[in-house]
């Protein structure tokens, strides 16, 4: 392999992964405040990038985005109020099974609500065969869109956490329920809070990827798996964790298909996660004594 | 030795063969086919209701027990092997009883979330592998597979002359499957997985080998599910990759919640009723949806299952007060 | 609680409606069962399928039937899995008694019922491509797609003309691109082609800049990417990407404009064999397809406010094949128009112009395809 071939498989592995680490960051978002792993969360691109698409033939495209980021969040907090809220027995297990339950149902609404056909956002900025050449190998515009915007949402995120007040509520909820709500923090609102924000992180990625990978209604699946692959190998509830761990799965696949048949890149994400759960639950950076008190 | 136990599997049986007289009766006996399909089903379902309801372990890769059953048959019945398909039956338990063994020791250490995802894991890879190889037929899955002549002159085949006779045998495997469990849930062992599904510490203090247990149930379930799979095959002729799929694990999940966990009778049921009602297309395009739409009521209105008293009271108070408002209006 | 009573309402509802349906039986009517993918994995193909088929059938009730007899068309949604494949075939043939079968969208469908309903002795009449489903022929099935070894037949004859020898190729890991990959690679030394690599990707890929970065660190001439799934739109983007100029061959899966939409300024230039229904316009006048073929696309356009593609051709194909047997055969029974169809002869369908015989029971030859390539992201003949 010339060094122009191995730049090319880290700069597609970079982008692909940094997809991923916003998808794990919407897991964590919610699991920090509730503990639940939302299996729609890979819905929550589908539905940004679907309705953007759908309103970027009337409106200027920002404003279609921003339309798409709107729609989602309303599919969250409308998830947060009718389903989460009304749980009987919150146990871990029927939580997961409604969870699925609604990606489920999101995925096939969504081809009902459009149709089966492949859609996508016009490119940001340049088009279809514009290519930028970095030291020898090429990438697309949009690739770099992806990259800054996902940078720019990590810290964002972090500046929301570390220093707004409703951050750090937040943060208190996923410490200690309990003594948030003994603090006079009202918990319930900050898990619809974990809704919005994860919905509209992930309409955004769902958005900015677009215009590279395309959009289906049942695109929301794999990007689930691979997000939850990320999230456990950085860490469950690690932010930092689920951008290394996304990056690093990233690169790997890249780098797998060199060597080995293109067909089992997917088995390799997956065989990487369980692997992982099997030897070390708390994730690359996660605190074993912090795993050990959290009911997975 | 209890005979009162098996009173249910008695009425079981008399249930059986009185559908099948009454639709032979009115000339439909066609509806035997789907019947027989999901009967096949049931198998998978009435396993996992039992390590999902008494063992209390979630497994969202359940139907990649039921495609290893279904693919091993396949392949060692037709192509290059053609081998006797009681062979190659005792092969696929056989394999299925090693990979559920090597699979569940790692796996059943994993609690919620965790072991949820690498159930479902290891479905996505088994899928995986039976869509990119070769000898699984790829896409395709594979065809023409023939038929299991179980004695001479009663072969699990989906000709229509033999339609009876296969109703027959799914629904044997079904009865005796559940005499089984109805066994074994009475038994030391169903006390031990009761425990489990109570609280894990406090079975593993009384000095219950709690790990083994879940083990046992786990390996159990997948040759249910490897059986249901080899007889499906040679009944339908052939298999394809989407009975590996995830969506096919978790409507067997959904269907046990459905028919309430740890509850076999209601999984029995519910297996049969909505494995029937999709096989013969009465949901049409929605038939994703539906299971969907299922697994969320449920657990938010009835976690324990519908098939229990409180549906009936619902409906009950639902049906005074329709009456009290008709009176009302008149 | 009124949301809970409401729920349980709506499911014992549900399945109240479900359990009880009622059939209407009538001596006047010719009942033809169609099996398509309308959702899951195949949906692309099963939904423009079903609506085709809906349409034909309207039309022809509307203009009084076949010999004086309606219609009647029972779609079943496979969900392009083949357990529910048999399971609907045995209710048609058993319960309905239908007269014959059209779909399954997939080959692995296909597969799976066609002994039972040469068995049963009802015509199938498969809108899945794959060779096997009439080689061996079974008496009472037949396909209305063209054959993928022509196909690639017809992408090697052209790369021959451009002096291209070494490709690579990639396909899609469906029943469509796997057979398809075969054939390129048992016709490629017959034809003096080599093959540098050749690569499966998923069905659902989104990112093949990896794959194609293989491609390229082997110096492949052109690459061929055999598939019927999104990502051929996915593949001239990121070779674009890449910098990769070599020329872009796709197969007849390509038959879809939206395709070409989603691929913008990249799907300039792709070469690819399909059937005529895209280029209808173009034809000469003379051209026996020419009438239909505009037809078929102005109806389905105006009707279901989408683009035409190929794949819902292949219903049209199998349909009016069928209707023209039942014509032929002037009475609705298997063996008369099973015969009348194997008959038919210079029969002008979207896909070309079938010549059924006891031996061929698909029809086409290669002659059904044209080399066409994307101009102004509009299809245009291929012209050297």
């Amino acid at each position: 392999m010339t060094f122009e071939h191995v730049l090319q498989y880290l700069l597609a592995g970079i982008t692909i992964g940094s997809i991923y680490a916003i998808v794990a960051i919407g897991f964590n978002i919610i699991y920090n405040t509730t503990g639940i792993i939302n299996f729609a969360q890979g819905e929550f691109l589908m539905v940004g990038a679907m309705t953007a698409v759908t309103f970027s033939r009337l409106v200027p495209l920002p404003l279609a985005i921003a339309i798409g980021i709107a729609v989602t969040v309303a599919v969250g907090v409308l998830i947060d109020f009718v389903f989460i809220r009304n749980l009987k027995k919150p146990t871990v297990l029927n939580m997961i099974i409604v969870t699925i339950g609604l990606s489920i149902i999101i995925r096939e609404v969504a081809l009902h609500v459009w149709d089966e056909k492949v859609r996508s956002l016009p490119y940001f900025t340049g088009d279809e065969i514009s290519s930028i050449n970095i030291l020898g190998a090429y990438i697309s515009p949009q690739a770099l869109w992806v990259l800054g915007i996902c940078a720019t949402m990590v810290v964002l995120l972090n500046v929301f956490f570390k220093y707004s007040v409703m951050g750090r509520s937040m943060r208190a909820c996923s410490a200690n329920p309990v003594a948030a709500r003994l603090c006079g923090i009202n918990t319930k609102n900050m898990v619809t809070m974990s809704f919005v924000l994860s919905a509209a992180i992930g309409a955004l990625a769902g958005c900015v990827m677009s215009p590279i990978t395309q959009t289906q209604y049942d695109c929301g699946t794999s990007l689930a798996i691979k997000g939850f692959t990320v999230a456990i190998l950085g860490g469950l509830g690690n932010s930092t964790g689920a951008i290394i761990g996304g990056l690093i799965v990233g690169i790997l696949e890249e780098f797998s298909i060199s060597v080995m048949p293109l067909a089992y890149k997917d088995a390799i994400a997956i065989a990487i996660l369980l692997l992982i759960m099997f030897f070390r639950p708390s994730g690359l950076f996660g605190k074993q004594e912090v795993s050990a008190l959290k009911e997975f | 030795m209890n005979i009162r136990q098996y009173i249910p599997a008695g009425i079981l049986v008399a249930v059986v063969v009185a559908f099948q007289l009454a639709v032979v009766l009115t000339g439909q006996d066609y509806l035997l086919t789907q019947l027989t399909m999901s009967a096949y089903y049931a198998l998978v379902i009435i396993g996992l209701s039992v390590l999902m309801g008494y063992a209390g372990q979630i497994s969202i890769g359940h139907a990649a027990f039921f495609a290893i059953g279904g693919y091993t048959a396949a392949v060692l019945t037709t192509g290059a092997f053609r081998l006797s398909p009681w062979l190659s039956l005792a092969v696929a338990v056989a394999i299925t009883v090693v990979i559920a063994f090597l699979i569940g020791i790692p796996i059943l250490k994993l609690k919620g979330h965790y072991l949820a995802m690498a159930t479902l894991s290891f479905g996505v890879i088994v899928y995986r592998i039976v869509l990119g190889t070769g000898v699984f037929g790829e896409a395709d899955g594979i065809s023409d597979v023939p038929g299991f002549t179980l004695l001479p002159g009663l072969t699990v085949t989906g000709g229509a002359a033999s339609r009876v006779e296969n109703y027959y045998i799914a629904w044997f495997l079904v009865t005796l499957a559940i005499i089984l469990l109805i066994n074994l849930i009475n038994s030391r062992v169903g006390r031990a997985l009761r425990s489990i599904h109570g609280s894990e510490e406090a079975a593993n203090a009384m000095g219950v080998n709690t790990a083994g247990y879940k083990l046992a149930i786990f390996v159990l379930s997948a040759v249910f599910a490897a059986v249901g799979g080899v007889f499906l095959t040679h009944y339908t002729g052939g298999i394809g990759p989407s009975e590996a799929g995830v969506m096919k694990s978790v409507r067997y999940v959904a269907i046990v919640a459905v028919g309430g966990m740890a509850n076999i009778w209601g999984a029995l049921v519910m297996g049969i009723v909505l494995n029937y009602l999709s096989l013969r297309g009465y949901f049409g395009t929605y038939d994703d949806i539906f299971f969907g739409a299922i697994l969320i009521i449920i657990m938010l209105f009835y976690p324990d299952g519908i098939l229990q008293r409180k549906t009936l009271d619902d409906l009950r108070s639902l049906a005074r007060s329709l009456v009290a408002r008709i009176r009302g209006r008149r | 609680m009124a949301f809970r009573k409401l729920c349980t309402i709506c499911l014992a509802g549900a399945l109240a409606l479900f359990s009880v349906t009622c059939k209407k039986q009538s001596e006047n009517v010719i009942k033809i069962g169609a099996l398509f993918a309308v959702t899951g994995g195949a949906s692309f193909l099963g939904a423009p399928e079903a609506n085709t088929a809906k349409m034909l059938v309207d039309e022809i009730n509307a203009a009084g039937g076949i010999n004086g007899k309606k219609i009647e068309l029972i779609i079943k949604d496979t969900g392009s899995s083949p357990e529910k494949a048999v399971s609907f075939a045995k209710q048609l043939i058993e319960e309905e008694k239908v007269l014959a079968i059209v779909g399954p969208s997939t080959s692995g469908e296909t597969m799976k019922i066609k002994s039972i309903c040469d068995n049963a002795k009802v015509i199938l009449i498969s809108c899945a491509a794959a060779e096997v489903i009439v080689n061996p022929v079974a008496k009472y099935v037949f396909k209305s797609p063209q054959n993928d070894s022509q196909a690639a037949e017809k992408i090697f004859d052209t790369m021959k003309q451009m002096g291209i020898t070494k490709i690579g190729i990639i396909n899609d890991n469906g029943g469509f691109g796997i057979a398809g990959r075969d054939q390129l690679k048992k016709l490629a030394p017959k034809k003096g082609i080599t093959i540098l690599a050749s690569e499966e990707y998923d069905s659902k890929a989104t990112d093949l800049t990896g794959v194609l970065t293989k491609l390229a660190a082997k110096k492949v001439q052109a690459v061929v990417n055999w598939s019927i799934v999104p990502a051929q739109s996915i593949v001239p983007k990121n070779m674009k990407q890449l910098n990769m100029n070599v020329p872009l061959f796709q197969s007849h899966g390509f038959g879809n404009i939206k395709y070409v939409k989603e691929a913008g300024k990249a799907g300039e230039g792709i070469i690819f064999p399909c059937g005529r229904l895209l280029v209808a316009d173009q034809l000469p006048d003379n051209h026996p397809q020419k009438a239909l073929l505009v037809k078929y696309k102005k109806d389905y356009e105006s009707k279901y406010n989408e683009e035409v593609s190929t794949f819902g051709g292949h219903a049209y194909d199998a349909i009016t094949i069928l209707f023209e047997g039942i014509k032929k055969a002037g009475v609705a029974e298997t063996d008369k128009v099973r015969e009348a169809i194997e008959n038919l002869k210079g029969f002008a369908g979207t896909a070309g112009i079938f010549k059924f015989s006891a031996t061929d029971h698909c029809g086409l030859d290669i002659n059904a395809f044209e080399m066409l390539t994307v101009k102004d992201g509009k299809f245009v003949l291929y012209k050297k």
